[in-house]
C-alpha cells in the first residue's frame, strides 16, 4: 500500500521535555493497532519553532499543524484525522490576535511573517536521517564548491554575500575567510562555536538537533575554501540531544563519502571533531574555546594574535558560529546576490532568534535583518501575555542591554542595536513586562557573568563583583545617591579595560538599564520604591479593610503567623515586622484584599 | 631585522619589530606599571594595569607589539583613573594590610600604591578569609594576599616545567592551586625549586619562618636565568 501521510514529531528539546516521545510512541502504538504503518510514517524533526506549545505535530499533506498534543489526543488524531480524513480542531492552533483557528502551518501568524533559511529544514527533515537532508538540496552546495568552484571564488562569493558572523560581534564572515586562506601554514582548522551559553537562548541548540549537516557542509565548503582539513564542533555538554544528533550525522557523513579522506571522490580531505564544553560561558568567547579545546583551562587570551593567525594549537584557524555554518550551503547555491538582496544592505540575511521571557509564543524565530522589534514581539511573538504593558526588551543576552518601548520600532541589525547600548548578540531576546524590576534584572544578568568571569583579568573579576554588590545594596533598600554614579564608573572602566569580550560587555545590562530606567533606580534608592514590586525589602503586604471578609484563608497560610484574626469578624490585622514578604496571603485571598504596596510610607 | 618609528607620549622613538610597546617604553625611560609581566615568561595581560592609549584604544602594553607610526600615549586621564581603579580592586578584592605583611617594604602591590598615589580605596573591601596553606616544608601560601597575576603558574609550567600551579574556579572564587587542589605539602609534581617564591609580587607566596628583612624577593631570578639559557 501507498504511503500517504508523513506525520513529523518535534523532537526539539523543548518538546521533548514537554514528553514529546511519549506522544511519539503512543502514535506509534496506535497507528501500529490500526493496521495503518505502511500508510503512515512517522518521523522525529528538530525544533518547528513554538516551544511554548509543545508537543506539536505536523501532518502531511495538508501541513496540519496541532499544538499541546498528549497522549490522551492520540486516539482521537488517528481516528479522526488519519483515518476518516477530518482535522482535529480542538488541537488547531488558534491564534487570539488573528480570531481564527490555523487550518494549516501556513495561516499561522507565528509563521507568516518569518522566512527561513538557516532553520528551512529545522521541524521539516528527520534529522538523524542524512538521505531527507539529501533530499532537500543538501550537500549540492558541496559538490558545487567542490567541483565547479576554486577556493578563491568561493571566498569571492561569501565576501560579496555580506554575511556577517552571527555569534553576535558581525565581523564580515568572507573577510575571515579571506584571512585564513592567506595564512601560509600548512596545518589550518575550521571550529564551529556551538557553546551557546546567553540565558534565554536556544538557536545553536535547535540548528544542531534539527539540521546538523547544515552545519557539517557548510564547515566541509569553508575547509576547502581556507585548505584546512580537520575541524572541530565545539558544544556545551548542556545539549545531550545536540552532541548525539550531531555525532550520528558526523558518521552518516563519513559513510556516504561526505566527510573523510577523499570527499566526493576530489582527493579533498577533511574530518571532523566533536568536542564538549565543561559548562564555562565564557568558553563561547573564540579565544578561550580555543584554550579549551587544546586541552587547557578556558581562558581567554589577548588578541591580537587572532586566532585566523594563531588559533588552535598555533594553527591558523577559521571559527565561526553554528548559524552561521548554516548559512553557507544556501549562499553557495543561491549566490551572493540573492542573499545580498535578503534583509538590509548592512546586514544581509536573516537571523534567527530565540523569543523568551514574557510573550505569548515563546520560542525560535527566523527573520529578515531590520525586521523591528515590535514586528518580532508583537506580530510573531503575539505580544504581551495577560493584558499586561510592555516594559522592556533584552537583547544579547547578558552582554547586551535592555531597550525601552520607545525604541521598538528599530530595526534589527547590529549597528541599530549597538547604538542603543544593546548588541546583536547570538539571539537572545528576552521580553519584560511591567512585572519586571528593572534593577533586579540588571542585578541578575550582572550576578550570571559576575559568576562566569573566569577570573584572568582584574577588571572583569573584581569590578563586576563591585558592581553587582552595588546593585544588592540598592536592591536591599539601602543605596545611596552616589552608588549611581559609583555604578557608571566601574561600568565604565570595566567595559574599557577588561581582556575579553565577556567583561567589555558585562556592564551592558547596568549601563542601559541606567540609561533608559535611570527613575526606577532613583525610586529604589530616594524613595525605597519597587514599581514592579519585585525587591522584598521595598514591598509590604497590607490588608483593606473594607475588602476583608474574614474568610480566614489568609491566616492559615501564613508561614510565620503574621496574620491574626477571628473569622467571620473582618478585619484580618497583618504584622508588618513579623511578614516575611512571601505572598502567599495576597495568591490565596478571594477578595482581593491584600495589596502589596511599596514606596516609603509618608 | 625592521626598524620602526613610533610615538610614545609625544617622543619621536625607533624600536625593533617584534617588539612590545612596554620592551620599547621600558629601553627608553618611559615608566609603565606592571603587576603580572615579569621577565622571562610569557606576557598574558592579565592585571591591565600596563594599559595605554593607542589611537583612542586602550590595550595592554605588555601584549601589544609595536607598529609603525603609532601613538602611544601611557599618561592620558581615563588611563590613569582605570590603573587606580584596577589598584583599588586589588586591594578591596584581598587582604593586604601592609603593617601586618612579612613583605612589608619589597612588595610590587605596595610599591604600585605608592606610585599610582593610592590615597585612599573608594570601594568597600571584601575582608576574604582563605586558609593558610602552611604544609610545603619550606614555603607557605596565603591567597587573601593573592593578586591572581599567574606568575607563580607561568613560572613553574614554562621555567621549571613542573605545571604544580594552576588555576581553579571561576569569578570572584578564583584561586591558584597546587596539583590538583591538594594541599602544597602533598602536591607531588613541586620540586620545591622556590621559583615561585621568588616571582610572587606579594606576601602571597613566601618563605617559611623568613623575618620581614629577611623575605627579600628577586623578581628578576627567572629573567637572569631564561637569559642564561638562552646564551648556553
Amino acid at each position: 500500500m501507498n504511503r500517504r501521510l508523513d506525520v513529523l514529531v518535534c523532537s526539539g528539546a523543548a518538546c521533548v521535555s514537554s514528553h514529546s516521545a511519549e506522544v511519539k510512541s503512543a502514535l506509534a502504538c496506535e497507528i501500529d493497532a490500526r493496521g495503518l504503518s505502511d500508510e503512515i510514517r512517522l518521523v522525529e524533526t528538530g525544533c518547528m519553532g513554538p516551544c511554548e506549545l509543545g508537543p506539536v505535530l505536523l501532518i502531511y499533506p495538508g501541513g496540519t499543524f496541532y499544538v499541546r498534543v498528549s497522549p490522551n489526543d492520540v486516539a482521537e488524531i488517528v481516528e479522526e484525522h488519519f483515518l476518516k480524513g477530518r482535522p482535529v480542531r480542538r488541537l488547531l492552533w488558534e491564534t487570539p490576535e488573528a480570531r481564527r483557528i490555523a487550518e494549516e502551518k501556513k495561516q499561522v501568524p507565528f509563521f507568516e511573517k518569518q522566512q527561513k533559511i538557516v532553520l528551512a529544514n529545522c521541524g521539516e527533515i528527520d534529522p538523524e536521517n542524512i538521505e531527507e537532508f539529501i533530499a532537500t538540496g543538501g550537500y549540492e552546495a558541496l559538490g558545487r564548491a567542490l567541483t565547479e568552484k576554486s577556493p578563491e571564488e568561493l571566498i569571492e562569493t561569501l565576501v560579496a554575500s555580506g554575511l556577517r558572523g552571527r555569534g553576535g560581534a558581525g565581523f564580515p564572515t568572507g573577510l575571515k575567510w579571506r584571512f585564513v586562506a592567506r595564512e601560509s601554514g600548512k596545518t589550518k582548522v575550521v571550529v564551529c562555536n556551538a557553546d551557546e551559553g546567553d540565558p534565554g537562548a536556544f538557536m545553536d541548540r535547535s540548528l544542531l538537533e534539527g539540521d546538523p549537516h547544515s552545519v557539517i557542509e557548510g564547515m566541509t565548503i569553508a575547509a576547502y575554501a581556507v585548505g584546512a582539513n580537520h575541524g572541530y564542533v565545539y558544544v556545551r555538554a548542556e545539549y545531550p540531544l545536540a552532541i548525539r544528533r550531531l555525532k550520528t550525522a558526523i558518521e552518516q557523513a563519513r559513510n556516504a563519502g561526505l566527510l573523510g579522506l577523499n570527499i566526493l571522490e576530489t582527493g579533498f580531505a577533511f574530518d571532523l571533531e566533536v568536542r564538549i564544553g565543561a559548562g564555562a560561558f565564557v568558553c563561547g568567547e573564540e579565544t578561550a574555546l580555543i584554550a579549551s579545546i587544546e586541552g587547557e583551562r578556558g581562558m581567554p587570551r589577548t588578541r591580537p594574535p587572532y586566532p585566523s593567525t594563531s588559533g588552535v594549537f598555533g594553527h591558523p584557524t577559521l571559527i565561526n558560529n553554528a548559524e552561521t555554518w548554516g548559512n553557507i550551503r544556501h549562499i553557495v547555491l543561491h549566490g551572493a546576490q540573492w542573499f545580498a538582496a535578503i534583509g538590509t544592505p548592512q546586514s544581509p540575511g536573516t537571523k534567527v532568534f530565540a523569543l523568551s521571557g514574557k510573550v505569548v509564543n515563546t520560542g525560535l524565530v527566523e527573520v529578515p535583518m531590520g525586521t523591528t522589534l515590535r514586528e518580532v514581539i508583537f506580530d510573531i511573538g503575539g505580544g504581551i501575555p495577560n493584558g499586561k504593558a510592555f516594559k522592556a526588551v533584552q537583547t544579547g543576552g547578558p552582554s547586551g542591554g535592555c531597550i525601552p518601548a520607545e525604541y521598538l520600532d528599530t530595526p534589527i541589525d547590529y549597528e541599530s542595536l549597538k547604538k542603543l547600548g544593546a548588541i546583536m548578540g547570538s539571539g537572545g531576546i528576552i521580553v519584560m513586562d511591567e512585572d519586571n524590576c528593572m534593577v533586579n534584572i540588571a542585578k541578575y544578568f550582572l550576578d550570571f557573568t559576575c559568576d562566569e568571569s573566569c577570573g584572568k583579568c582584574v577588571p572583569c573579576r573584581a569590578g563586576t563583583r563591585q558592581m553587582l554588590d552595588l546593585l544588592e545594596k540598592i536592591t536591599d533598600g539601602k543605596g545611596e545617591t552616589a552608588d549611581i554614579d559609583r555604578l557608571r564608573s566601574l561600568g565604565m572602566m570595566v567595559a574599557s579595560t577588561s581582556l575579553c569580550g565577556l567583561g567589555q560587555s558585562a556592564p551592558n545590562p547596568v549601563l542601559s538599564t541606567l540609561k533608559y530606567f535611570g527613575h526606577e533606580y532613583q525610586a529604589h534608592i530616594h524613595e525605597h520604591r519597587c514599581e514592579a514590586k519585585v525587591c522584598p525589602s521595598m514591598i509590604r503586604f497590607e490588608i483593606n479593610p473594607a475588602a476583608c471578609r474574614a474568610c480566614d484563608k489568609c491566616r492559615t497560610v501564613c508561614p510565620v503567623t503574621a496574620i491574626t484574626g477571628k473569622p467571620g469578624t473582618p478585619p484580618y490585622q497583618l504584622d508588618a515586622q513579623t511578614c516575611i514578604r512571601c505572598g502567599r496571603c495576597a495568591e490565596v485571598c478571594p477578595f482581593d484584599a491584600i495589596a502589596i504596596n511599596s514606596g516609603d510610607l509618608n | 631585522m625592521e626598524t620602526i618609528r613610533l610615538k610614545i607620549d609625544g617622543r619621536e622613538i625607533t624600536a625593533q619589530a617584534g617588539q612590545t610597546i612596554l620592551e620599547v617604553a621600558k629601553e627608553n625611560g618611559i615608566n609603565i606599571p606592571t603587576l603580572c609581566h615579569l621577565d622571562g615568561v610569557e606576557d598574558v595581560g592579565a592585571c591591565r594595569l600596563c594599559i595605554v592609549d593607542v589611537h583612542g584604544q586602550l590595550v595592554t602594553s605588555c601584549t601589544t607589539k609595536v607598529g609603525a607610526d603609532m601613538d602611544v600615549q601611557t599618561q592620558t586621564a581615563p588611563v590613569k583613573e582605570y590603573r587606580r581603579m584596577i589598584l583599588e580592586l586589588l586591594f578591596a578584592e584581598g587582604s593586604h594590610v601592609c603593617s601586618f605583611c612579612v613583605s612589608n617594604g619589597g612588595c610590587e602591590l605596595q610599591d604600585l600604591a605608592c606610585d599610582l598615589e593610592m590615597h585612599s580605596v573608594r570601594v568597600p573591601y571584601s575582608f576574604p578569609r582563605n586558609r593558610i596553606d602552611a604544609t610545603h616544608p619550606q614555603f607557605l601560601i596565603d591567597r587573601d594576599r593573592c593578586v591572581l597575576c599567574g606568575r607563580c603558574v607561568r613560572v613553574c609550567a614554562q621555567v621549571e616545567g613542573a605545571h604544580t600551579w594552576g588555576f581553579a574556579e571561576r569569578g570572584s572564587t578564583a584561586r591558584v592551586i597546587t596539583d590538583l587542589a591538594v594541599d602544597w605539602g602533598q602536591a607531588e609534581s613541586c620540586t620545591s625549586c622556590g621559583k615561585c617564591v621568588e616571582s610572587c609580587p606579594t606576601g602571597a607566596i613566601v618563605r617559611k619562618g623568613a623575618s620581614n628583612a629577611e623575605m627579600r624577593k628577586k623578581a628578576d631570578l627567572v629573567g637572569r636565568l631564561t637569559e642564561r639559557r638562552e646564551h648556553e
